[in-house]
């Protein structure tokens, strides 16, 4: 019955800590559903008991106006009542602050609009924050820019992204999956896109991921790599695919344009070749495509050159793909 | 007397200037009102435009830029030029000084000018939507507001005036509670939303400075490039947090107190009973004003302050929860062997008590740190807020309007329809909002204009709702004004619910331009319906 009436209202509960906080809400919710209950239940009681009724004359009321033994019972069990709720707050609140000592430290940095995650043993994924299961992870937060918020909801835990300190929360994954990551503090056009996933893999399945980091994508061919680093690099935050413009112009409008004359905000032009699109990952503050806000920030070091010119290709298919 | 009771403060004097430059209480809270109604209409109508939005995920109406400033808008307008300023402006001006036996308040030329400043600082408002919108959030958190191309120093400027219009009608109401009393009207035979005036008017005074202290360094910050609150500069954003919020928290009670204080008088009118702990009221209003200003960190639980901050201000939440609790004991245990009257005032009432008891209760939700970290900045907090905010603030403003209606305008309303749209409000409201404690408990992030598709149906449902809602606000305020306009007078010497307070016994309706004929001497305290019986009269 609980478990149902958990899975109704949360999340699944991924984490060490997440029954914990849940029990909580239940206490919570339960003890207020009860205090609930009698307030509305007493006002609706009183209200029709006590009702003026039709043709009854105007009179004299009552002069009750106190209660000593209700006033205290009204102070009494909610200051219980909240004195257990403030307890428990605090009591859950300390495991979720006291990082345990083996725990595997992995830097995330917010920034308009996506996540970089830098792992204990170099190499760095965007977007995808991927962890071993029954292990304690620390994060430490910062941002590049303006303030994020890192929240996990199958944790049950979240943490500001602040551009002059860090910040740290953890977590110890109880079951492996991929489960959603959100930004929940406001910080621009690409707020609500701002999402990531967390994958929670075995602790072997991991081992093999961390080797593999930064050294696989060498085998597949160019454009199929660049298909994956679209995602992977969060290009799709605000580039799409299909020729509708989100926060940047759509690839496959770029791609249609190949060759093609493409004006600037400020009046001037370039045609679109390979170096107009390495120079707008790398510079994009440089040349703003007319109707578009200067917001993309700078790819300088997230990408290698097989990687750039994995994209170029990719963008350069999507034409291709939609003359067929 | 027959002469002079077809003279009132509405028809006299005529004229535009008579208007423009009235020291009146009762027209400068008249002006209040329909600029303060036209901004909450303003605010309702973005409101439902975000709504239309999140009615499905994609940006299918509008986009991420329209919405973050519609969201921006929807928030401040309601907060800085409807709730703040136009409640205690309307409601509190026109019934302060009739409350208290006063020909008006204590200082009237200071009272227009408080309308004026408030009417300047919102032309920049204005001027912020012509000119393209705000993307900020109500809140102006740093560095994006420091970073922003969008209107923020409009905007900021217009809540910078507006701070003093308040902080000045704070000033003008205190020291008209203390030096305008009629004699033997002593502080405990005070009508209990004198009482709440008094209290909101102390965090003005005190709250306020804070605000435009803040809103002058963000300007500083721009402008000058001083280092602040911009960590690029040198400065700090959680300096900013703490700065915002010990105002905004103190805030919370100046938009709720005034709530208070008029259900403290619907209740005992229209059960024709002595108010249960009329002390403990009193009191507890003024301690709420007091602790609210120890609060504001539990707006950053999640900013990274230390741990002993979180438990210290985790703990002092729960001290606001417990004196409210027991107001609301008091307000239904007032109706005890009374007799009550299903009026459209007291439907406003009853659906108050039953809205804001969920929105304290979800507080104390929030009010737990463990907890909090899941819910904060989710869908959980709109819901707990608007639950306050609306079903609180509002409903018990719409309460209030109802209930002095008929004293203030000398007309009378379709009450049939006024029931009607208090029930429309209250299912309204509790569709819209209740569905969003559900999707904030599963995770939904605040300030989004597109999700993913497991949101889509509470949303969805959510949207539905809103729509009746709206609806249901605007017929209940037309229906209202249409008094005017249908000239449905009441009878100058009407007290149609039977109300004590000398508002109700000393004056006639619409109110005489100098409140009373001749100094109302007090027969009896507020609430004396255990001593004195006062007929119903209407028509």
């Amino acid at each position: 019955m609980l478990d149902r009436l958990t899975e109704f209202f949360f999340p699944k509960q991924v984490s060490t800590f997440a029954s914990d906080i849940d029990n909580l809400y239940f206490f919570i919710f339960y003890s207020s559903v009860a205090l609930f209950f009698i307030v509305v239940f007493g006002m609706v009681y009183l209200a029709v008991k006590y009702r003026h009724k039709k043709g009854e004359e105007l009179k004299l009321t009552s002069s009750k106006d106190h209660s000593n033994l209700l006033e205290s019972l009204f102070f009494i069990i909610p200051l219980i009542l909240v004195s257990i709720t403030f307890v428990w707050g605090i009591r859950s609140y300390l495991k979720m602050v006291i990082v345990p000592d083996d725990a595997i430290e992995i830097k995330v940095t917010g920034q308009s609009w996506f996540w970089t995650f830098d792992y204990p043993d170099g190499g760095t994924t965007l977007n995808e924050l991927v962890v071993p299961s029954n292990q304690p992870i620390k994060l430490v937060l910062s941002s590049k820019d303006v303030l994020h918020s890192f929240f996990i909801p199958v944790m049950r835990s979240k943490m500001d992204a602040l551009p002059n300190r860090y910040n740290v929360m953890w977590f110890d994954a109880t079951q492996e999956g991929v489960y959603d990551i959100f930004c929940t503090e406001y910080c621009g056009t690409g707020h609500s896109q701002m999402g990531a996933k967390v994958i929670v893999m075995k602790p072997a399945q991991y081992e093999e991921w961390a080797n593999e980091l930064g050294s696989d994508d060498d085998s597949i061919p160019l454009d199929e790599l660049g298909a994956k680093l679209y995602t992977k690099k969060a290009c799709n935050t605000c580039h799409t695919l299909d020729g509708s413009s989100l926060v940047g112009p759509s690839y496959l409008q770029t791609s249609q344009m190949w060759g093609q004359e493409r004006v600037f905000d400020d009046g001037t032009s370039t045609v679109i070749d390979e170096n107009y699109i390495r120079s707008s990952i790398l510079e994009p503050q440089t040349q703003i495509v007319a109707g578009y806000q200067s917001v993309m920030p700078t790819y300088q070091g997230l990408l290698n050159d097989r990687e750039l010119d994995a994209l170029i290709a990719f963008l350069k298919s999507l034409n291709e793909d939609s003359q067929i | 007397m027959s002469e002079n009771i077809k003279q009132n403060y509405l028809n006299h004097p005529k004229g535009l200037m008579s208007w423009l430059l009235t020291l009146d209480h009762k027209r400068i809270g008249l002006m209040y009102l329909v600029s303060g109604i036209l901004f909450f209409f303003l605010g309702g109508l973005l409101a439902l435009v975000m709504r239309m939005e999140l009615a499905a995920p994609g940006n299918d109406f509008i986009s991420n830029d329209t919405y973050n400033n519609v969201y921006t808008l929807h928030g401040a307008i309601m907060i800085f030029l409807f709730i703040i300023p136009a409640i205690p402006g309307a409601l509190g001006n026109i019934l302060l000084p009739l409350m208290v036996g006063a020909k008006d308040v204590a200082f009237p030329r200071l009272n227009l000018a408080s309308f004026y400043i408030y009417s300047f600082g919102a032309l920049f408002a204005m001027y912020t939507i012509i000119n393209g919108g705000v993307d900020t959030g109500w809140t102006f958190y740093t560095p994006y507001s420091t970073q922003s191309t969008s209107n923020v120093v409009p905007m900021t400027l217009g809540i910078f005036i507006i701070g003093f219009s308040s902080i000045l009608t704070g000033l003008n109401f205190i020291a008209t509670v203390h030096k305008m009393r009629i004699p033997g009207l002593t502080w405990y035979k005070l009508p209990l939303f004198v009482w709440a005036l008094y209290g909101t008017s102390l965090v003005q005074i005190t709250a306020t400075p804070v605000l435009a202290i803040t809103m002058v360094l963000l300007m500083l910050e721009r402008f000058l490039g001083i280092g602040i609150f911009d960590p690029a500069l040198g400065g700090d954003p959680v300096l900013y947090q703490h700065f915002f919020w010990f105002y905004s928290h103190p805030a919370v009670y100046i938009m709720i107190l005034p709530a208070f204080g008029i259900i403290s008088e619907i209740i005992p009118v229209h059960s024709r009973k002595k108010i249960w702990g009329y002390k403990f009221i009193a009191y507890s209003t003024l301690s709420i004003a007091f602790i609210g200003f120890l609060v504001w960190g539990h707006h950053m639980f999640t900013s990274g302050q230390s741990v002993f901050s979180q438990i210290v201000f985790s703990f002092i939440t729960y001290f606001v929860g417990i004196p409210t609790g027991v107001k609301i004991f008091s307000w239904i245990l007032t109706m005890y062997k009374g007799q009550v009257s299903f009026t459209p005032p007291m439907l406003y009432a009853l659906s108050f008590l039953f809205l804001f008891t969920i929105g304290g209760l979800t507080g104390i939700f929030l009010g737990a740190v463990a907890l909090d970290i899941h819910l904060h900045d989710t869908y959980f907090v709109v819901a707990h807020f608007h639950y306050v905010m609306q079903g609180g603030t509002i409903v018990a403003f719409l309460g209030g309007l109802h209930h002095w209606w008929p004293k203030s305008f000398g007309v009378m309303y379709n009450q049939t329809i006024a029931k009607i749209c208090a029930f429309g409000v209250f299912l309204g409201f509790n569709g819209t909002f209740f569905p969003q404690f559900l999707l904030g408990l599963r995770g939904m992030p605040r300030r989004y204009a597109t999700y993913s598709e497991e949101f889509v149906e509470l949303h969805s449902y959510s949207t539905f709702w809103s729509g009746i809602l709206g609806i249901s606000i605007f017929i209940a305020i037309m229906n209202l004004f249409w008094s005017f306009i249908k000239k449905n007078k009441v009878d100058p010497g009407s007290n149609p619910w039977g109300g004590m307070t000398l508002e109700w016994t000393h004056t006639s309706s619409p109110p005489h331009p100098h409140n009373f004929e001749e100094e109302p001497v007090l027969e009896h305290g507020p609430y004396d319906y255990d001593k004195v019986i006062v007929e119903k009269t209407y028509k």
